[in-house]
């Protein structure tokens, strides 16, 4: 099968899209394709901006609280505001992407119109709708889509999802999600290479996953977007154990801008990400970094992003 | 020795340009050290963000290497970020920013704008029979060849992809297609030189 075969099964599986939006849906997945290998770094104002894109940010997150804040703070968390998105556009040549909430077209409309390189439909943020998530196919800009598992990954593929990230658990600086969501979505990958014709059928009814997307991954072994980790990265190495799991690029939260000197911090977490199985490099890189962000365990938080989703 | 073309593979997307050399039943190497490019004869460099490569570049000593390697005549081709790393000229780049300037053309960064606005096309190239499928992401545009500068496909007015000597450049993305017939094209050169 063709590289572009997963587009003929999504087309294959609905007639409800338009060519146009399965066409613009290469060039978005073209765009992940060329995140790869980097690191997509949470700012919240044009200067955090600079110094990400200073260190060899291969995009920006904008928003108006990283996920620790967000955490701290409690209360509904929303689209950031446009004259935010818009001054850290003005900063920097780099792709600059914005949260939605989940099911929140409208939010979703107006990043679009703001020309917002990738929009993450982002369980940091508080819910829209607690069954739906956004209909990622009528929109001409690309959708970045959390997951813990493989079926939340293909439910969300089927949606129009450029881009697949694990979850993680956003602002704890605590890496055990993230590394527990890609095993999950990694190691089911590689046991649906094992199955045998008739067991592919039993495979989607579990993951709740549409059958022609499983029966594509036991022909490729892989998924059909990129997958990027996201959710809990402090640390160089951090982001080099997310890519020796399989994560093809790492975004990183409140890990740099919550430590006491980000900027050092960002430079060696895109040299680790870039050099992931170079223990040299990464045993150089993660030196005197001052202290990374203070982090907290799962059994000390009352409230799990990862269990928004459907 | 049998030909082994590297792949920069700092940041981008190099995996997908080693898929389509292996569809031509070329040996690929993917090149992130100094070392690993003295084991390939020819280099492609591939799209991504051409301010992290470029970082990336410096950090880990390629950038001399390669620098010296592109002067001895090492055939290499640059596609969207890697097309700006090898010109001569980069306009709304960062300043502090480098170049290889192993062709003679000036590139703008984003020209064509922000991702909504990336688009495919089929366009007419030098040498093959048949269009090509062409995916252009926030794609940097060729604003200036040099004399010395062959041009073997333009989009409307543009210049988008080029040659000169044993460099080979690319506004769009040939990797992510199943069409190899640029690939090829690059590949050629290795007889050449």
């Amino acid at each position: 099968m063709g590289r572009q075969g997963w587009l003929g099964t999504l087309d294959a599986m609905t007639t409800s899209k338009s060519s146009s939006a399965l066409g613009q849906m290469k060039v978005n997945r073209g765009l992940a394709e060329m995140l790869k290998g980097g690191v997509i770094m949470d700012v919240v104002n044009p200067e955090q901006a600079k110094i990400a894109e200073d260190a060899g940010a291969t995009a920006v997150m904008a928003l108006e609280r990283v996920p620790a804040d967000i955490r701290r703070d409690g209360g509904v968390a929303r689209m950031s505001d446009p004259e935010m998105i818009e001054g850290i556009q003005a900063a920097v040549t780099i792709p600059v992407m914005a949260k939605a909430r989940i099911g929140h077209f409208v939010e979703a409309q107006i990043l679009q119109a703001l020309g917002v390189d990738f929009i993450d439909e982002s369980e940091v943020l508080t819910p829209a709708d607690e069954t739906h998530h956004i209909d990622k196919f009528a929109f001409k800009a690309p959708f970045v889509c959390g997951a813990t598992n493989l079926g939340e990954a293909l439910r969300r593929i089927s949606e129009g999802a450029a881009l697949i990230r694990s979850k993680g658990e956003a602002g704890t600086g605590n890496v055990v999600e993230a590394v527990r969501h890609l095993r999950n979505i990694l190691g089911d990958i590689r046991r649906i290479t094992q199955a045998d014709s008739a067991e592919l059928f039993d495979w989607a009814k579990k993951l709740g996953a549409p059958l022609p997307l499983v029966q594509e991954i036991a022909e490729t072994g892989k998924l059909q977007v990129p997958l990027f980790c996201a959710g809990g990265i402090a640390t160089p190495a951090d982001a080099a154990l997310a890519m020796q799991l399989g994560a093809e690029a790492v975004f990183v939260g409140s890990g740099i801008f919550k430590s006491d000197d980000p900027s050092p911090r960002a430079k060696a977490i895109v040299q680790a990400t870039a050099h992931f199985r170079d223990a040299d490099v990464l045993a150089k890189v993660s030196r005197n970094l001052g202290a990374p962000m203070t982090g907290i365990g799962m059994d000390q938080i009352n409230e799990r992003y990862a269990e928004r989703g459907w | 020795m049998s030909s082994v073309v590297g792949v920069l593979a700092l940041q981008g997307a190099f995996l997908a340009h080693q898929q389509s050399l292996t569809k031509l039943g070329i040996a690929s190497q993917e090149v992130r050290t100094p070392s690993d490019l003295e084991m390939v004869t020819a280099l492609v460099m591939p799209g991504g963000e051409s301010t992290t490569m470029s970082h990336l570049l410096a950090t880990s000593g390629l950038f001399a290497a390669i620098d010296s390697r592109i002067k001895a005549g090492m055939p290499v081709f640059g596609t969207c970020a890697g097309m700006i790393l090898l010109a001569r000229g980069v306009l709304d780049g960062r300043s502090d920013q480098t170049s290889f300037g192993a062709i003679d053309i000036d590139v703008r960064r984003n020209a064509y704008g922000r991702q909504v606005d990336s688009f495919e096309t089929d366009i007419a190239v030098d040498g093959l029979t048949d269009d090509f499928h062409a995916v252009f992401i926030r794609a940097p545009q060729i604003v200036r060849c040099g004399p010395e500068v062959t041009v073997l496909a333009k989009y409307r007015d543009d210049v988008v992809l080029a040659r000169q000597g044993s460099v080979m450049v690319a506004s769009f993305h040939p990797e992510l297609t199943d069409d190899t017939r640029i690939h090829s094209l690059f590949t050629g050169l290795l007889q050449e030189v």
